[in-house]
């Protein structure tokens, strides 16, 4: 529902006024209105996922031709690769992954969904969304301070991430980096203060809890997750940007030899890092897939025009997954140290997982089978979220045991694995998301030609890209390596493949400008769409509904029982009442 | 303390409908709804501020576990004295506090801000015992980074001349207790500051007579904030000053 602000006055002002001119600044960066915040999100994601994608393509071509001169960097150095390394992860795991799925399409649709008059506290929502803004900005001007950009990865241990010396990039660009996630900290944690105050106080009359639809159920999980982990990564690295300027000592050995240089005073410990920085890691994992597991139901159930199948078990699966998130941080640090005891604690839980989520597949697949799917675009996106989903988690449980883990530790096998269950995966909902949902964001329908085109590119190529990178890792390549030849290097044979992949993720990369071309094209010259274009049941299609009230749960579909195949959630039922 | 935002918004009243009180946004439908969500906001803040807490907190256990002599020593050297003073002054600043709220329900404004100006002193005599506290570490030579000796670690403390000295190694470990008390009093510290700041900008309010007109729940949640740092000194002062006390 737009708020009453919509029929301001100075809409009507002459176009080209000083007024109009200000108004629609005032619309676009001071704007608290739910939707246009969750349309600013998404704009913000797609910057940062194109800024991430180049810088994936440059650390390719550098792996598998190092002497190359790069667009932008010129000849890479091992260090610079590593920065590109750093900052690619931290854009597409905070700025995509967290942005989009979740701060983006909640903004967008959950109010309507939940029938709330918006979001509970709209300025914060704003204030969220310019810290977010403001966070990629110190993140990238990283790269243009003396030094460039850290070298330690997204996951900062130290004491590399700790000691200012330890390289170049370590200084005033860790710095940034510190910064830069401090504010994302801080917006997130608005962002899901806002969003759980939304569900729990927003919802219009009839819309109990398990009447939600399974977007909102994720998205609420999600939240809290959220809200738990992102404060003690702020904690995390508040202790970090103490040990590099105040000399204390929390994270740094005791006569630690960094780059030449004893450091280390107080005899810290780069565990305690990664357990904190792990409570909130893993997490994070859910939080950027969470999201997409919702859209994915809700999308199931409306292209196969059935109810989804167990709708009070995905519900408490998607509580599971949470609550079983927040308890595996462990398996990151099989070989930290750590207790072998507590490893296999946290390889239990982590493989406990493995359960609700089988549940979620199953359910899925049982409401394909036999059902009528409608091969929409948004609906093909689904098709291939599931198919990253089971092929990615596949290797879950192999790498959560501490013996395999041993061997596949930091390997390619890893980067294979999160990369197609949380990175294509997750990706693959959020084409779905915006397909599905463009209508309500412009009014118009994506193109199907060419969405069938990017689908089966992308699809193509991210697992030509993905998949071979399992058979690197078996092979024993480590990550954040910045090339496989050299004197000394045991990998030379795995030159062919790696440049298999090279070729492959070009191939990925150019297929993002169909989906690019589709949403500036649709957008402008799409054809116009009808108020419920998918023939869905929930809220958000709802246009105009002044004091919404639910009568059933989400996914009321059945050609037998309604005379259109569906009924919404808020149409009254007539021999009831 | 978005309520603070929802109470005193002064951009947007159209002029559709305005059968509501003035402190009412449009997107809740009663006043009720919207005391609700800021109290629930509240609540959700204060969870993200107890993960915060929580990961120092983390970090204290375990160093505690790993290098128990030195926090010994290291809380040797804090005042047991200062501290109750300071824990007795904060547990009277959440008494000023509460009852400011319940002023501000009875709608009685002079009491409302005597009540808050007395918090507001209470707090900042916790500062003031708190900047001597940091003194005394700076010209003991206590403090990590920037001026840290071990030698009040390696000989006898004459307030404890039943201290062994520690080995050279684990008098540096004291350096990892020094470093998580001016981290974790040096957070709490900061929400005081903070807190002082919105107290001040409360009471300029009140005297102006808001939240003595029915609309309290920027004072509750206030309120709220304010015991919420108050618990947190509650947890800091026995891990810090009292439980390590003996070898």
């Amino acid at each position: 529902m737009p708020e009453p602000r919509e029929s301001d006055p100075q809409d009507a002002a002459t176009p080209g006024s000083e007024l109009t001119r200000r108004h629609w600044l005032r619309r676009a960066i001071f704007t608290t209105e739910h939707r246009a915040i969750g349309m600013q999100y998404l704009a913000l994601a797609l910057i940062a996922v194109a800024i991430g994608t180049v810088l994936s393509l440059l650390m390719r071509i550098h792996l598998v031709w190092p002497n190359l001169r790069l667009p932008f960097f010129g000849v890479v150095p091992p260090e610079g690769y590593l920065a590109l390394v750093t900052i690619h992860g931290t854009i597409m795991v905070f700025f995509v992954l967290t942005t989009a799925p979740q701060s983006g399409f909640a903004n967008l649709v959950l109010p309507e969904q939940i029938g709330a008059r918006g979001m509970a506290f709209p300025r914060l929502n704003a204030l969220s969304f310019w810290l977010t803004s403001l966070a990629l900005c110190v993140l990238l001007a990283a790269f243009f301070v003396p030094g460039g950009a850290p070298i330690s990865g997204w996951t900062s241990y130290p004491p590399l991430s700790a000691v200012p010396a330890a390289g170049p990039g370590q200084g005033t660009g860790m710095d940034l980096w510190i910064a830069s996630i401090g504010l994302f900290c801080i917006a997130s944690s608005i962002g899901a203060v806002n969003l759980l105050t939304t569900i729990v106080g927003g919802r219009c009359r009839g819309m109990t809890l398990m009447r939600m639809p399974l977007t909102v159920w994720s998205w609420f999980v999600t939240a809290i997750l959220m809200l738990l982990s992102f404060s003690v990564l702020f904690a995390a690295i508040l202790l970090l940007w103490c040990d590099r300027h105040y000399g204390t000592s929390f994270f740094v050995p005791m006569g630690d030899l960094v780059n030449g240089t004893i450091v280390g005073k107080g005899d810290g410990s780069p565990l305690l890092w990664l357990h904190l920085f792990w409570f909130f890691g893993h997490p994070e994992v859910y939080i950027a897939v969470l999201p997409g597991m919702g859209i994915v139901s809700s999308l199931i159930a409306n292209f196969t025009r059935r109810p989804i199948l167990g709708y009070r078990m995905m519900v408490w699966t998607t509580v599971l997954i949470g609550l079983l998130g927040l308890l595996v941080w462990g398996h990151h640090m099989f070989v930290s140290g750590m207790n072998p005891y507590a490893g296999t604690a946290f390889a239990v839980t982590t493989m406990a997982i493995a359960v609700p989520s089988t549940a979620k597949v199953l359910s899925w697949l049982g409401t394909l089978w036999g059902g009528g799917i409608e091969r929409t675009t948004p609906m093909l996106y689904v098709l291939g979220f599931l198919s990253f989903f089971i092929t990615g988690g596949l290797t879950g449980p192999i790498l959560a045991q501490p013996a395999l883990d041993t061997y596949l530790h930091n390997t390619y096998f890893v980067v294979a694995h999160f990369h197609l269950i949380m990175g294509m995966a997750a990706v693959f909902s959020i084409f779905a998301g915006v397909c599905y949902w463009f209508p309500l964001m412009t009014g118009r329908m994506m193109s199907e030609r060419l969405g069938r085109w990017h689908f089966w590119l992308t699809f193509v190529g991210a697992y030509l890209v993905f998949f071979p990178m399992h058979f690197a890792g078996l092979a024993g390549e480590p990550r954040h390596y910045a090339q496989l030849t050299g004197a000394t290097s045991s990998l030379a044979s795995l030159v062919p493949l790696q440049t298999g992949i090279t070729h492959s993720a070009f191939l990925l990369a150019a297929a993002q400008f169909l989906f690019l071309w589709n949403v500036l094209r649709s957008a402008r010259r799409g054809t116009p769409a009808e108020g419920n274009p998918w023939r869905a049941t929930t809220l958000e299609w709802a246009a105009g509904l002044d004091a919404p009230a639910v009568h059933r749960g989400p996914y009321a579909y059945d050609p037998q029982a309604f005379p259109s195949g569906f009924k919404m959630q808020w149409e009254a039922d007539a021999e009831q009442e | 303390m978005d309520s603070q935002a929802i109470a005193t918004s002064p951009e947007h009243t159209p002029s559709v409908e305005h059968a509501h009180p003035p402190y009412l946004r449009h997107h809740f439908e009663t006043v009720e709804q919207q005391r609700e969500a800021s109290s629930f906001g509240m609540w959700l803040f204060l969870l993200t501020e107890i993960m915060f807490f929580g990961g120092m907190f983390a970090a204290y256990l375990i160093y505690r576990n790993w290098y128990y002599p030195a926090f010994v020593a290291g809380s040797h050297q804090l005042s047991i004295v200062l501290g109750t003073i300071n824990t007795a002054v904060l547990i009277g600043s959440s008494f000023t506090m509460a009852m400011a709220v319940y002023s501000a329900e009875t709608r009685n404004r002079k009491a409302l801000i005597t009540y808050l100006l007395l918090t507001i002193t209470l707090g900042l005599v916790f500062l003031g015992i708190k900047s001597d506290e940091y003194h005394e570490k700076w010209e003991k030579h206590h403090v990590p980074g920037l001026n840290f000796s071990v030698h009040d670690f390696v000989n006898v403390n004459p307030a404890y001349p039943d201290d062994k000295p520690l080995p050279l190694d684990m008098a540096e470990k004291t350096q990892v207790y020094f470093s998580l008390y001016f981290a974790m009093t040096g957070m709490h510290a900061l929400h005081m500051i903070i807190g002082i700041s919105i107290l001040i900008i409360l009471v300029i309010k009140a005297y102006g007579g808001s939240y003595t007109d029915g609309h309290v729940s920027t004072i509750e949640n206030f309120g709220l904030y304010w015991h919420f740092v108050d618990i947190v000194w509650i947890f800091l002062f026995p891990l810090l000053y009292l439980i390590s006390r003996h070898q």
